[in-house]
């Protein structure tokens, strides 16, 4: 087939579509937003009835999309890594229980933390729960990782933990799609009961038999094409003088310039996912030493033997934590020396580039002109018009007649209310931590404190932390400021448009300290006023600013021209 | 052949069109690409970037390393001086002379030019003006593209049809004015 220009999100999906997928279930994030969008814009998928639904938060995705595949139905449900997290809970059953149609998840880490509050890196959940990780190194493994992946999660019988960075999510390049595959029959596994009812009895039973498919997955990683060890020969022949010039450097001790493997042995490779890329951009005529290349986890023991008999030392090369090399490592260090973000060969924070691992390898970085002395910073910023502005402005306002006012906000766009000109907020921890915050900052002696709270950060995670500000009785005032959109991530159906009033109502917010308001200019005053009576009462307040995001707003009347 | 190329600009200018054509051009002439572009939380107004890599050899490296860049494409003349370190001492800069202040601390454009100065190979232009004289006010990017087209190392008429396809969707007229700009930017360069 032709050759696609595909993001490795964009890839990602349209494999999904290609193996027989039935539904995507997910909550928006950066890096890995696409992977839903581009689903719910498939001609494809509509024409075949994938469901692609916006969910309220990753746990209710990973569940739903676990519920696809009990009926057993290929399912897909993506986050970013802070995600997993929400949907921890379900993902470590799921992977107690196992599943039936083909299932899985993908997590899209941030390392550098381009658009995330911390660069926490999800191989460590596929430890954790045991099951396999995929990690593909390029846009076009991406894509044949997912397709191959569904035959894989069924055949094991357990579902697929598949880990992107932000390079390849958002990173395109030409990608070859494969025949597309008929979805599954709907249909329930014949030992269901037992298998999905994790009572202690079962859950045992369950854990014997995720402890047994351990080899299983073990086979898988060391008999995956994705997974290759790459040993020197120079017997062949048919090296180029560059190539050789290159195995003759890695005989003699590592005193590259400027580098810091300065160990006398032979020095062996393994890279993980995207890194892969880095080490061949610095051997385009062949790599200098073995190299194993990972993508598909558990680590496949047999390679790595292969690839320590060859050598006396190793580097490893993965973007985000040092999981792999933690691993080779071991706890007291003894044995293989073993380099990479833990001994400083490479920086122990932020994501891989080219440059890093030339340096790592003891190779000159180039430069090319020096960096300007003239440029600025451009932080990032609220749109010109956007209604989080008027809130913040008439809040700082009013706060401004208190000493001691606390503001507890969360996740999204208003989060930039941090920033000059506003610096409007005291904390930004996880989805929903504002309106939780406040109550036990209050519960402290801070007053006022104010959680402010975007719409679709409420439904995801806000709603049971103002179950108990009802319940105690907390003084606090929530500020739900709702754009009827998930705007930071660039404005995606947003579970809480249209249903914040009867949710607060629902909840046991007192009607009379619950209000709306529209924020705009006009409103200024009355906003002020609303804001400083409900500080002054004492008890749960809840003003909802509502004004369409606009950007969506503007993308609309485009639409409609 | 091979051509690393840094886009720059403010989020929500455009730099992802440029991108885009680019890209399907590169693809029509059978070279291999890859193209890392920045979304998320820097597309609210901060700055942003993206890597393109076209070559007649698979690219490895998603990010250009540290002074291989050919040539710096931007749409604002700061963010243009952001990557210098990438561009390789024989490389060019083509930007957009027009600056988008949306910082209190912007620099005085006599410190920018005195940067420029130093430069031997650039390209500045007023993409904006260009693109209203054409009444085609919205094509300042496409502009830029083409005064950029000498040194992108892909055929001048696979950049045309890579407009042709980007754009198609907007209707034969925006193609006609978009083919244009691309025209006009290469002449005025």
């Amino acid at each position: 087939m032709e050759k696609q220009l595909f993001l490795g999100d964009e890839a990602i999906a349209q494999a999904a579509i290609d193996a027989g997928l039935s539904g995507v279930y997910s909550y928006p994030g950066t890096p890995s937003t696409e992977i839903t969008e581009y689903i719910q814009n498939s001609k494809t998928a509509k024409e075949n009835g994938i469901f692609s639904q916006w969910c309220a938060n990753e746990k209710t995705a990973v569940e739903t999309a676990f519920g696809m595949s009990y009926a057993g139905k290929r399912t897909l449900s993506c986050m970013k890594h802070v995600g997993l997290n929400v949907a921890a809970d379900a993902f470590m059953n799921i992977a107690m229980s196992g599943i039936n149609g083909g299932m899985i998840i993908v997590t899209a880490d941030d390392p550098s933390m381009h658009s995330s509050q911390n660069e926490q890196d999800n191989r460590v959940y596929g430890n954790f729960a045991m099951i396999p990780v995929f990690e593909p190194s390029n846009q076009q493994e991406a894509y044949d990782m997912i397709y191959e992946g569904y035959d894989w999660s069924e055949k094991w019988g357990y579902p697929v933990l598949f880990r992107i960075t932000t390079r390849m999510a958002h990173s395109r390049s030409g990608v070859r799609t494969r025949e597309a595959r008929p979805q599954n029959p709907v249909g329930v596994e014949k030992d269901a009961q037992q298998k999905y009812t994790l009572l202690p009895v079962n859950a045992r039973k369950r854990f014997k038999v995720l402890l047994d498919k351990q080899k299983d997955f073990l086979e898988a990683s060391e008999t995956s094409r994705y997974n290759q060890f790459l040993p020197l020969n120079p017997l062949k022949g048919t090296l180029t003088d560059a190539q050789n010039a290159n195995i003759a450097q890695a005989k003699s001790p590592l005193q590259g310039v400027g580098g810091l493997l300065q160990g006398v042995g032979k020095l062996g490779i393994v890279a993980c996912g995207i890194a892969f890329n880095y080490l061949q951009e610095n051997y385009p005529d062949g790599f200098a030493h073995p190299v194993l290349k990972i993508s598909q986890y558990p680590l496949p023991i047999k390679q790595l033997r292969q690839l320590v008999e060859a050598c006396d030392e190793i580097l490893v090369l993965e973007d985000g934590y040092p999981v792999v090399e933690e691993q080779l490592k071991g706890y007291l260090g003894i044995g293989l020396k073993i380099h990479g973000r833990l001994d400083g060969t490479l920086p122990r924070e932020g994501e891989l580039t080219p440059d890093k691992v030339r340096k790592a390898l003891g190779m000159e970085v180039l430069s090319g002109y020096p960096a300007s002395e003239a440029i600025a910073q451009r932080p990032p910023a609220l749109c010109a018009g956007c209604g989080h502005r008027d809130v913040y402005e008439a809040l700082n306002e009013v706060l401004k007649e208190y000493e001691n006012a606390k503001v507890f906000s969360d996740i999204g766009c208003y989060t930039l209310g941090a920033l000059p000109p506003f610096r409007a907020i005291d904390t930004c921890i996880d989805m929903g931590a504002s309106i939780t915050m406040a109550r036990g900052a209050s519960e402290a002696g801070i007053f006022p404190a104010v959680a402010v709270i975007g719409d679709s950060t409420f439904t995801h995670s806000g709603m049971t932390g103002l179950l108990d500000c009802v319940n105690a009785k907390a003084n606090v005032l929530i500020i739900i400021s709702d754009n009827e959109t998930t705007g930071m991530t660039g404005g995606q159906d947003s579970a809480a448009t249209g249903r914040i009033h009867a949710i607060c109502m629902g909840i046991g917010v007192e009607p009379e300290h619950l209000h709306g308001i529209v924020p705009l200019k006009k409103n200024f005053e009355e906003m002020k006023r609303l804001i400083r009576n409900e500080i002054e009462y004492q008890g749960v307040s809840v003003i909802v600013p509502c004004r369409e995001c606009i950007q969506t707003h503007g993308k609309k009347v485009k639409t409609k021209k | 052949m091979k051509t690393d190329i840094i886009l720059a600009g403010v989020g929500g200018q455009g730099i992802l069109s440029i991108a885009a054509v680019i890209g399907e051009a590169a693809l029509e002439d059978g070279l291999y690409m890859k193209q890392s572009e920045v979304h998320g939380m820097s597309q609210r107004g901060g700055d942003v970037q993206s890597h393109l890599r076209i070559g007649d050899k698979p690219v490895a490296s998603d990010l250009i390393p540290l002074g291989n860049a050919d040539i710096i494409v931007s749409l604002e003349p700061m963010e243009a001086l952001r990557y210098l370190p990438y561009l390789k001492k024989d490389g060019w800069i083509v930007t957009n002379s027009k600056p988008f202040e949306n910082i209190p601390n912007y620099p005085e454009m006599e410190k920018l030019m005195d940067e420029y100065e130093h430069l031997p190979n650039k390209i500045i232009l007023n993409v904006e003006q260009l693109a209203k004289d054409l009444g085609a006010p919205r094509s300042g990017n496409v502009v830029l593209l083409g005064a950029a087209s000498p040194y992108i190392g892909v055929d001048f008429s696979k950049l045309e049809n890579g407009i042709r396809r980007i754009f198609g969707r907007k209707g034969e007229e925006i193609v006609a004015l978009n083919l244009k700009a691309l025209r006009a930017g290469k002449d005025h360069a």
